[in-house]
């Protein structure tokens, strides 16, 4: 691991000077830091670790600059659960928020999302807020002997695209860059309207979850639309009663402590929550509303609109399900050995769909 | 065997001694040299070891480290407490597992200077002071939980973790909040078995 500053922080604003102080003494513009994304700068924030020491280990990350936002763990380490939605603090646990009564019952999908990634050795150690931020698995990019990693180095191309890409992405990937964004809490954050609190050099601002992430296209290295110094402070999901039936289907090498291959975030708007139309239960109910986010597929956590398109007003039985999952697929641009992730993704979104129509709902 | 006498006599720390003794010219000539020029006239380095205090096991140790020393490192390498093992050293094996304010973690993850007063649990610390052995120790002897021994360690502290947790109910439970801790010689059945038994007495010991 190469040498760093360290530097231990207690409040939000003084991570954010710790962070101007260094940037405008490498700097003198200052514009230099500014215009690449925060994930490029040389300063970076320490919470749980777990992405940002590993990936110092390999080399992969150099960081000049350690600010260490731990101490953070008072003022953005809470969960706040009222009438409006739920608040999540960005330094809070995934553990804590995987086994928050509260999250499990109104929030399942989050709940879920977290409980099915990583260790709980992991779960303990990583915040909400690094975990969204949290690196492609892409071999290539994790081991720096080869030369080729748009992500690591720009310009120097892809190792993946003509190497072993199993484990790539089929939607969102484009010729510089089909990584594979590993984590699962996203899709759940988007599946819910969920929106993300920033405080930043320039001030805090509010964004919807599901315009942090960027697509690789034409610059791979800029993963967010964070900019350098800026670091999640909350996420905030506005209520809605029918977040109670939502969904996370992770479909894995192996049964626990594995990146998802495929998986799929749910939330159904059911006409007729009580479910007894057709005396099976489900089947008759009309769907009204719904959000759709896939995992494990794609370079982005992506949000499934053509496959919402094809369901919202419809009812829910097999065919406009498998038409929704053909749809949300449409535009996949398999690799050579990621052909599998079509079908695996598809049926792993008509899963996620009948485990949510199926949902007994106690109110 | 007491700490003191194990400090003193440890194969480890016979070859530690062997090899620095070896290198003693080396050092000496440097620090002799420009080395101590240097730490007159020079800014403080970012190499420069940062004095920390760690509560491991009950008790402060007040170590000199490098900023990217990482806990385990720390408690390898520094404090002299090698139950806790590097395996992969990346986060992916579990065998590093140390408990950080009650809560399981890996201490391969964890850089020693954040740790911030929080207090650490290793194998060592995990035996009564008289010297009888942990529920969850016992139950991995009594249950062939191991073979190599290399994960046992790990496995043991984030299996104390869990009964702890409420995360040992059932089989299926006990599997799956175990599964960051991985076995190479496969012992996992006769971890399970070990696991059921030590909640059994870690649950009677904590309500009586």
């Amino acid at each position: 691991m190469r040498p760093f500053i360290y530097q231990a922080v207690s409040s939000p604003s003084e991570a954010v000077a710790a962070f101007a102080t260094l940037g405008d003494a490498r700097n003198p513009a200052a514009g230099a830091v500014r215009r690449s994304d925060a994930i490029q700068s040389p300063v970076q924030y320490l919470a749980g670790g777990t992405t940002l020491i590993d990936l110092m280990k390999l080399d992969v990350m150099r960081p000049e600059r350690i600010v260490d936002i731990n101490a953070l763990q008072g003022s953005l380490g809470s969960i706040e659960a009222g009438p409006d939605g739920l608040r999540l603090g960005a330094m809070v646990r995934m553990a804590e928020a995987a086994e928050h009564p509260i999250v499990r019952r109104d929030y399942p999908v989050i709940a879920q999302s977290l409980q099915l990634a990583a260790s709980q050795q992991l779960r303990n150690m990583a915040a909400l807020g690094g975990n969204v931020l949290q690196r492609t698995r892409c071999p290539y990019f994790r081991d720096t002997s080869y030369a080729e990693c748009n992500k690591r180095n720009p310009g120097s191309g892809c190792a993946a695209v003509a190497g072993y890409n199993r484990s790539h992405a089929v939607l969102g990937a484009s010729d510089q860059c089909i990584a594979t964004y590993p984590g699962d809490f996203a899709q759940a954050l988007i599946a819910l309207d969920a929106g993300v609190d920033v405080a930043g050099p320039d001030g805090r601002r509010s964004v919807p979850f599901a315009a942090l992430h960027r697509e690789p296209g034409t610059s791979p290295e800029v993963e967010t639309q964070l900019a350098p110094g800026e670091m999640i402070t909350s996420f905030f999901v506005p209520a809605a009663p029918w977040w109670r039936r939502s969904v996370y289907v992770k479909v894995r090498d192996r049964q626990s402590y594995e990146f998802a291959l495929a998986s799929a975030a749910v939330a159904l708007d059911l006409a007729e929550d009580d479910a007894a139309s057709d005396g099976q239960g489900r089947g008759g109910a009309i769907i009204r509303d719904l959000r759709i986010a896939l995992g494990g597929v794609a370079t982005v956590p992506w949000r499934a609109r053509a496959a919402e398109d094809v369901l919202r007003g419809k009812p829910l039985d097999e065919s406009t399900v498998r038409t929704a999952a053909e749809a949300a697929f449409a535009g996949a641009r398999p690799s050579r050995h990621n052909a599998f992730k079509v079908a695996l993704g598809q049926r792993t979104l008509v899963r996620a769909l009948h485990e949510a129509a199926a949902m007994e709902i106690r109110t | 065997m007491s700490e003191a006498a194990s400090d003193r006599c440890s194969r480890r720390n016979f070859l530690t001694l062997t090899a620095s003794s070896a290198a003693a010219p080396l050092v000496a000539r440097t620090l002799g040299g420009e080395g101590a020029a240097a730490q007159t006239a020079a800014p403080a380095d970012v190499r420069d070891p940062v004095s920390t205090v760690l509560n491991i096991n009950g008790r402060d140790h007040r170590l000199a480290l490098d900023v990217r020393t990482t806990l385990l490192d720390a408690l390898r390498d520094h404090a002299g407490l090698t139950g806790a093992k590097k395996g992969c050293d990346h986060g992916q094996c579990g065998a590093c597992t140390v408990l950080a304010d009650g809560h399981r973690v890996l201490s391969c993850l964890t850089l020693a200077v954040s740790l911030r007063g929080r207090p650490v649990t290793t194998i060592e610390g995990l035996a009564a002071v008289a010297g009888e052995l942990h529920p969850m120790q016992q139950a991995f002897i009594d249950h062939d939980a191991f073979q190599c021994g290399y994960c046992t360690p790990g496995q043991i502290m984030s299996a104390v973790a869990c009964v702890r947790e409420g995360h040992a109910e059932n089989d299926a439970d006990i599997r799956e909040y175990m599964s960051g801790n991985l076995c190479r010689c496969a012992a996992y059945p006769n971890i399970v078995a070990a696991v059921k038994q030590a909640k059994t007495i870690m649950k009677t010991a904590s309500a009586g």
